[in-house]
């Protein structure tokens, strides 16, 4: 295994910036090839974000992205379509293609990236339904699933041409404790099947599940990146705030706060 | 008034950009078209195909109602007008004139933007609000290969087609009600039109679809891309889309004509 192999992200000193607001400030971690990294973090912590400039979606204002050694800055489109073709992502939506059944959904990166023939990619793309407990929902429209099987059919989606590396975003929101648990399930087999794994979450059980190690990010800054172990353990303030889920009251200086309820616009 | 001043150039701005971000993505479109198979991002004819039914053979119905009435009350107005001074006998000609060269192309123009640069808006505002945009990016699919450039050529495809069909209606629809009232057999009235009809007049206006068709699309696709918010932000582009399209439509009109006379 050569070292890019061993590593599938690598971040460092990354920066970035909406308008004048800073989201992500100084972010540097490694998930390494096969484990299961988990990015937690509160609302506004900038979680989505860091997704978005792993898969490439956002330019940082300074700093490096590599995933499976491509440097995301650097590379040109040709090297950013193949990286692209051996990672896998469901969003958290889904985003399934809403003008197209769900096996023609799953059907579509291997139609645009192989030259199988039809019934190949067909048997390809009902094992993966399978894979994800959706068998014969193939000519279903994404409007007529539940939201445990748009996140189920996205999974499918985001892993039919076997990639090396997968992300998911917020898996388990809003499903019940159930269907939820079953998505868990479902990532540990991927896990088992070699594939590095990124899941961006705020649900407290499914990460301490799945995590081989955990990120969680605060306002932008990462607290701490290291085994569940580690994260549970943590002395830090703010990360035993989440874990613990107690609220954080921001604490007003009183003549400030008179100043912001009586300025004129 | 600085505040007026402040909106007026920031709405410039805003619509410097957004000039700039169509030609971007017509240059972007053309280039996939012509090198998408050697870059492995080939446009594919069954998405064109699929477009061209949508925005085209599925359009034929309603441009050919309109095309009659247009014919029909170019041909009214036309003998009314005449009339005034005698001239009655030169309706055709400038029924000929007027459907080939401004109404078939104008109407086709702004029926197709009502029906298919709003959809086109409304469709990409949907995905990009969805986040389908950014699941065709990470799966290494660019959105402007597969989603712009198929719309784009069927546009052009299918718009000149459509305006040369809607010619063949209007002129049908003026010769119906020329006939009838002038007491003039048909065929004699189709002696006239050959008479008065260059194929100049005719690629006149079939040209000028083609110009219709890419700012239709362009105008379609830059407003759905610049979506924010949830359902409101969708209904808002694609009316814009519309309103832009034709306004982009009546304009681009009237210079070409000026354009082509003083040539």
């Amino acid at each position: 295994m050569s070292a890019a192999d061993a590593v599938a992200i690598e971040v460092a000193g990354l920066h970035a910036h909406y308008g004048d607001k800073a989201v992500l400030r100084d972010i540097s971690l490694q998930v390494a090839a096969g484990e299961v990294m988990v990015i937690m973090g509160g609302s506004g912590s900038g979680k989505s974000t860091l997704l978005r400039h792993l898969l490439g979606l956002q330019q940082p204002t300074s700093g490096t992205v590599k995933v499976l050694g491509v440097d995301l800055g650097r590379a040109g489109r040709l090297a950013l379509l193949q990286m692209r073709r051996r990672i896998g992502v469901a969003f958290q939506g889904g985003a399934l293609f809403s003008s197209m059944t769900v096996g023609e959904n799953i059907l579509l990166p291997l139609r645009e990236h192989t030259r199988l023939d039809d019934a190949t990619m067909r048997i390809m793309m009902r094992l993966k339904l399978d894979f994800v407990n959706l068998p014969g929902a193939e000519d279903l429209m994404p409007a007529e699933l539940s939201g445990g099987m748009i996140k189920r059919a996205a999974l499918a989606r985001a892993i039919v041409m076997d990639p090396k590396l997968v992300f998911l975003d917020e898996p388990s929101a809003g499903l019940d404790p159930v269907v939820a648990a079953g998505l868990d399930e479902l990532i540990l087999e991927l896990k088992a099947t070699g594939v590095s794994l990124v899941v961006v979450t705020h649900e407290l059980d499914s990460a301490f599940r799945i995590a081989d190690r955990i990120t969680v990010l605060d306002r932008g800054e990462i607290l701490i990146s290291d085994t569940v172990v580690a994260v549970r353990a943590s002395p830090n303030a703010r990360v035993q705030a989440l874990l613990n889920r107690r609220v954080e009251h921001a604490r007003h200086d009183p003549d400030e706060f008179l100043r912001a309820l009586t300025r004129a616009d | 008034m600085r505040k007026l001043a402040e909106t007026f150039g920031r709405d410039i701005q805003a619509g410097l950009t957004e000039l700039g971000q169509a030609s971007v993505l017509l240059v972007e479109a053309l280039q996939y078209t012509l090198t998408g198979s050697a870059r492995q991002q080939p446009v594919r004819l069954s998405a064109v195909l699929a477009q061209a039914m949508d925005m085209g053979i599925r359009a034929l119905p309603i441009v050919t109602v309109l095309s009659l009435a247009i014919g029909a009350m170019v041909a009214i107005q036309g003998i009314y007008s005449l009339g005034l001074f005698g001239a009655e006998s030169k309706v055709t000609l400038g029924a000929a004139l007027s459907v080939s060269r401004e109404f078939a192309p104008l109407i086709t123009g702004v029926l197709v933007a009502g029906r298919s640069g709003s959809a086109l808006a409304a469709r990409l505002g949907t995905m990009k609000i969805n986040q389908e945009l950014d699941a065709l990016v990470v799966m290494g699919i660019d959105p402007v290969r597969f989603l712009v450039a198929p719309a784009l050529l069927a546009m052009l495809l299918m718009l000149p087609l459509l305006t040369w069909f809607a010619d063949v209606v209007g002129l049908f629809g003026a010769g119906l009600y020329i006939t009838t009232t002038l007491g003039q057999g048909f065929p004699a009235y189709l002696a006239d039109l050959q008479a008065a009809l260059t194929v100049d007049d005719l690629l006149h206006g079939i040209g000028k679809s083609a110009i219709f068709a890419v700012e239709i699309t362009l105008i379609g696709v830059v407003n759905g891309l610049g979506v924010s918010g949830g359902a409101d932000g969708i209904g808002r582009v694609t009316t814009r889309a519309v309103v832009h399209g034709i306004s982009a439509i009546v304009i681009t009109d009237m210079l070409f004509a000026w354009l082509v006379i003083q040539g």
